[in-house]
C-alpha cells in the first residue's frame, strides 16, 4: 500500500530523510520511532500528501479521501464548535449519514456534552479527542498518526487503545510515537530513525 | 461540477461564519476605508479636481482590499489549518475560490460604506464607477487570494503580500480610474473584465502549486 524507493526530503540544505526504502502492505502496521528531529513527522507528512518528496519515489496506493491524518496540530477551527468543525470536514469528505457518524464519534470520545462549545474553550486533551474524531470521521483505510497519545489522559489513551485495536483488522497504520511499547502489541513492523 | 461548487460553498460559508464570530476583518476594513477617505478629504486642497478625488478613491479601495487579503489566511496559518483543507479530497482550487468569494464579500461590505462616504466627502458616484469597482473587486480578490496563500507560507508574510500584490494591482487601478473619469468607460471596463478573466484562470490553475510544499 505504501512503497518508497530512495525517498528523500530536504528543507533548504538540510536532508531530513535520505535514501529511505519502505514497504507497508495493505493491512500493515508500521511503528515509526526515533528522537526529535529525526524525520518521523516528515515521513508521515509525505505519506499523507502534505509534502512532496525532493528525491526518490513514494507511492501511496490509497485515494486522498481514504487517508486519515492526525498531526501535531488538531486541525480544527478554534472559533467553530466541535459539531461545526466535524460537519465542515464531513461535508468535504462526503461522509455518508454525516450527522449520525459525527454524533457517534463525539459520544465515543466523550465530547457529546461539549459539542456546541467553541473548540477555543477546549483543553489540550479535548482538542486531541476532537482531532481523533476528525481523523476517523470518514472511516479511512490508511491511518497516519503522529503522536496520537499526546495530551490524552489515561481514560482518553485507553479509549484510543480500544479504537486502534478495533480498526486494526481493516486499516493500514503508520504511527509515530515516543512510547512504542503502548502500541507494540498491534504493530509487527518498526522503523527506527536515528 | 456540482460537488466542486458544494465544496466552495462549504468553505466560503465557514469563512463567513468565522468572520461573523470573530469580527476580525470587516470592521478593520470599514474603519480603514472611512479613515482613509476622511484623511484624503482634508489632504486634498480645496478646489481640486474630481479626477484627483476619483484617483484617491481607488487608492483607498486597493489598500482596503490589501488589508482584507492580509487577514485572509490567518485562521489557516495559525495551527496549520491549511493542512486540514489540503488533506480533504476536494479540488485544491476550491479552497482558492471559496477564499476569494469570502474576501470579495468582505470587500463589498467595505465598499457599500465607502462609496456613499466618498459621495459625501467628494462627489457623486456614477454607474461607470460602480461597474468599475465591481469588476476590479473580482480581479483583486482572484489575484490577491493566491498571493495571500503564497505570502502566508513565507516568513516575512506581512511584507511579502504588499510587494507581490501592489504591482499586480496597477492594471486594476489603471482600468478603474479610467472607467471612473472618462466619458466612454466601455474600453476600461472591458480591460478590467479581461484582467479578471486572465488572472482568475491563472490563479485557479496555480493555486495547487502555491500551497504544495
Amino acid at each position: 500500500m505504501i512503497r518508497a524507493r530512495r525517498l528523500g526530503r530536504t528543507f533548504g540544505t538540510k536532508h531530513v530523510i535520505r535514501g529511505l526504502e519502505l514497504d507497508v502492505p495493505r493491512g500493515g502496521f508500521l511503528l515509526v520511532t526515533g528522537p526529535n528531529g529525526s524525520g518521523k513527522t516528515t515521513l508521515l507528512r509525505l505519506v499523507a500528501g502534505l509534502l512532496v518528496p525532493t528525491a526518490g519515489e513514494l507511492e501511496v496506493a490509497v485515494p486522498r479521501d481514504r487517508v486519515g491524518y492526525l498531526g501535531h496540530e488538531p486541525l480544527v477551527y478554534r472559533e467553530l464548535t466541535a459539531l461545526e468543525n466535524l460537519d465542515l470536514y464531513g461535508r468535504l469528505y462526503r461522509v455518508p449519514e454525516r450527522r449520525e457518524r459525527i454524533g457517534m464519534l463525539l459520544e465515543r470520545f466523550g465530547l457529546w456534552e461539549a459539542r456546541n462549545q467553541w473548540a477555543d474553550s477546549f483543553s489540550r486533551g479535548m482538542l486531541q479527542r476532537l482531532a481523533l474524531c476528525r481523523t476517523l470521521l470518514h472511516d479511512p483505510d490508511l491511518l497516519v498518526l503522529d503522536e496520537p497519545f499526546s495530551a490524552l489522559d489515561e481514560e482518553g489513551a485507553a479509549l484510543l487503545d480500544r479504537q486502534l485495536a478495533e480498526l486494526r483488522p481493516r486499516a493500514t497504520f503508520l504511527l509515530a510515537t515516543h512510547d512504542p511499547e503502548r502500541v507494540s502489541p498491534l504493530a509487527p513492523d518498526r522503523l527506527a530513525f536515528a | 461540477m456540482t460537488a466542486y461548487l458544494a465544496d466552495v460553498a462549504t468553505l466560503a460559508r465557514k469563512d463567513l461564519r468565522l468572520e461573523l464570530r470573530t469580527r476580525n476583518t470587516v470592521p478593520a476594513m470599514l474603519l480603514f476605508v472611512v479613515a482613509a477617505l476622511v484623511v484624503f478629504h482634508f489632504a486634498l486642497p480645496a478646489g481640486s479636481s474630481e479626477l484627483a478625488a476619483k484617483g484617491l478613491l481607488w487608492v483607498a479601495i486597493v489598500f482596503t482590499a490589501l488589508l482584507g487579503l492580509t487577514r485572509a489566511f490567518v485562521a489557516e496559518r495559525e495551527q496549520r489549518l491549511i493542512d486540514g483543507l489540503l488533506l480533504a479530497p476536494c479540488d485544491r482550487s476550491a479552497i482558492w475560490l471559496a477564499k476569494s468569494v469570502a474576501v470579495l464579500g468582505f470587500l463589498v461590505v467595505a465598499e457599500v460604506v465607502a462609496l456613499p462616504a466618498f459621495a459625501l466627502f467628494f462627489s457623486g458616484i456614477d454607474g461607470a464607477t460602480v461597474a468599475g469597482v465591481a469588476l476590479a473587486d473580482l480581479g483583486i480578490c482572484a489575484v490577491g487570494t493566491v498571493l495571500a496563500a503564497m505570502a502566508v507560507a513565507g516568513r516575512a508574510r506581512e511584507l511579502l503580500l504588499p510587494l507581490l500584490f501592489l504591482p499586480l494591482a496597477i492594471p486594476v487601478v489603471v482600468g478603474g480610474v479610467g472607467a471612473s473619469v472618462t466619458g466612454h468607460p466601455g474600453r476600461y471596463l472591458g480591460f478590467l473584465a479581461l484582467y479578471d478573466a486572465v488572472f482568475a484562470i491563472i490563479s485557479w490553475a496555480s493555486f495547487e502549486y502555491v500551497v504544495t510544499e
